[in-house]
């Protein structure tokens, strides 16, 4: 059961092969068994799976089913989820139990999915390694040696190793996509606005978007359409329809025009890393497409315009946890100003007041115009290469991270951390969609190929990537770790 | 731009992030790294170009000034550490 795609799971459900009951039972299982040697998870919700999955053979004998009801997934922590503990891998949010649910988790529940439980992460999202959770490192799947990426870690480690066939993760600065990659599954971040942002623990609100993480792009294109679409509760959220994303996933790629950014295959990408991509480009030509190469001119300073725009943002978003309202309070303070910055001192990690301290200091008098205004300028320019581009080909393509996964603890240096990102994190600058598939391996550990569009082109890019997985098997690997004998 | 310890306390004060000294010495090094990262900015030639707030430009939605939301003042205080007859407690502020 477990190596099965939310698609073979549903027609297994509706065969009547077994029950949502009896394959939460086996995942939860599995969960107990094995995931002491991942961490992928904070919380494992037991009662409520159990509960959920009743509910869902119910309906399915009353003819009610939907094409995901009584499928399982698991949630990143940083969606709020109603009577259970939302931590956002901090210590500040560890005795937090959210009273309401992201409009995510509803429309997950109303679909009739069951959550198994809420998946680790690097502390309020911020991290491309899962070291940065108060919960400890997750272990990748395909080496226990590696790290899963991040920050969406447990959430991808998860998915490969079987736990889950489907999980939601959040995606700023390329916190889906890498770790999609580093794992060897499938991630999309959608377009900014497609999907609510209502009860997702903010990090950085221009940025921020969530999106589905499986094995295949026919799952994700199954999730989005469950997730995507307008929110009062959200006033980024766009007022656009939602098309069924599974119709398009057929069509054929006679004449697609792929654009390769000659920015992402320069210094730094690993030379085995870029074998496997050029491998993966050329399936797309066998498969009738064309292939260019493009420049987007301002990639090398989409890193610098982040690390200005995120930390301004996440120090504004990060003043709400004041030890008062709720989160973590310190013991005995002195007076308001103590228990302010003692609560606030005890509750963050050392990643998050890097980044709080570096945001307040770009925002402080002085400072503004030449850090804030000029990076939101950059930010301009780095869109307009995006859509300049896509004024000549479809779709972009290049690698996802220029390594695969890096070793526990080899990145000390949070600079070096930060220039990993470099293939995702103009993405989100620019707000357009992309999607990583399995393509590949370096030795044991998985590399991925990111798939680029312009803004609400989600449904091409699921076309794109499921072709290649019809033309492919990468995505059907599975980790060692994964097997056991009970 | 350089990053000194007065700095880097000055930001901690107003993010209100107790740091002690030690503690701000240990992120001067890291702040000033990242700092240099971003300066890389500077040399790009921004003249007349509207800074980016939204991806897509779009601007906030209005809505009528309606009530939407029914009072769960009770259940949304049940997470806050501290609550007496429906205030929030913090240390006193006026004597």
């Amino acid at each position: 059961m477990h190596d099965k795609t939310l698609a073979e799971l549903a027609r297994a459900l509706d065969a009547g092969e077994f029950s949502s009951r009896e394959l939460t039972q086996h995942l939860l299982g599995r969960i107990d068994r094995l995931d002491g040697g991942l961490n992928s998870f904070i919380s494992v919700t037991f009662d409520q799976a159990l509960a959920a999955a009743d509910e869902a053979d119910t309906a399915r004998a009353k003819g009610h089913a939907g094409p995901l009801t009584g499928l399982p997934l698991a949630l990143k922590d940083i969606f709020c989820t109603r009577g259970v503990k939302t931590s956002c891998g901090s210590k500040m949010l560890d005795s937090f139990v959210s009273p309401y649910d992201a409009t995510v988790v509803e429309k997950l529940s109303a679909a009739g999915m069951v959550s198994l439980g809420k998946t680790n992460m690097d502390e309020f999202a911020m991290g491309s390694s899962n070291e940065n959770s108060f919960y400890g490192p997750v272990k990748n799947p395909w080496d226990l040696t590696a790290v899963p990426g991040g920050s969406s870690g447990g959430s991808a480690a998860a998915v490969a190793a079987g736990l889950v066939p489907a999980a939601m993760g959040t995606d700023t600065g390329g916190s889906i996509r890498q770790p999609a990659a580093f794992c060897g599954i499938t991630g999309l971040k959608p377009t900014y606005g497609r999907v609510s942002r209502y009860g997702i623990i903010a990090y950085a609100s221009s940025l921020d978007q969530a999106g589905p993480m499986a094995r295949t792009a026919e799952d994700c294109a199954l999730l989005l359409g469950a997730i995507a679409g307008h929110d009062l509760r959200d006033s980024t959220s766009v007022a656009r329809g939602v098309p069924d994303y599974s119709t398009e996933l057929a069509a054929p790629l006679n004449g697609l025009k792929i654009g390769l950014p000659s920015e992402y295959f320069g210094d730094g990408l690993d030379p085995a890393v870029e074998k496997a991509t050029r491998e993966a480009i050329a399936v797309f030509e066998s498969l009738g497409a064309s292939v260019r190469e493009v420049s987007l001119p301002h990639t090398h300073y989409a890193i610098p315009a982040y690390y200005v725009i995120a930390p301004a943002e996440a120090s504004s978003n990060l003043s709400r946890y004041d030890g008062v309202r709720f989160g973590h309070r310190c013991d005995n303070p002195a007076d308001l100003i103590d228990l302010y910055k003692r609560s606030r001192a005890e509750g963050f990690g050392d990643e998050v007041k890097r980044r709080i301290l570096i945001g307040t200091h770009t925002l402080s008098e002085g400072f503004f115009d030449a850090y804030y205004k000029k990076a939101q300028q950059v930010r301009r320019l780095i869109r307009q290469d995006f859509l300049d581009a896509f004024e000549e080909v479809d779709v972009l393509m290049g690698p996802t991270s220029p390594t695969p996964a890096f070793d526990l603890g080899a990145n000390k240096d949070p600079v070096s951390m930060y220039l990993q990102d470099i293939y995702t994190i103009a993405v989100n600058l620019a707000g357009i969609p992309g999607i990583s598939v399995p393509a590949g391996f370096v030795g044991s550990r998985p590399v991925g190929l990111q798939i680029l569009g312009s803004h609400f082109t989600e449904a091409r890019l699921l076309n794109v990537a499921h072709q290649f997985q019809q033309a492919t098997d990468w995505h059907r690997r599975r980790p060692a770790f994964a097997e056991e004998n009970v | 731009m350089a990053l000194e310890h007065a700095d880097v306390q000055r930001a901690a004060h107003l993010a209100r992030l107790g740091l002690n000294d030690d503690e701000a010495a240990g992120y001067v090094d890291d702040l000033g790294r990242i700092l240099e990262m971003v300066d890389m900015l500077q040399a790009l030639d921004t003249g007349g170009v509207a800074p980016l707030a939204h991806p897509l430009d779009a601007t906030q939605r209005l809505r009528a000034d309606e009530v939407t939301e029914s009072d769960q003042r009770d259940e949304f205080q049940r997470c806050a550490p501290a609550v007496e007859n429906g205030l929030y407690l913090v240390p006193r502020v006026v004597e």
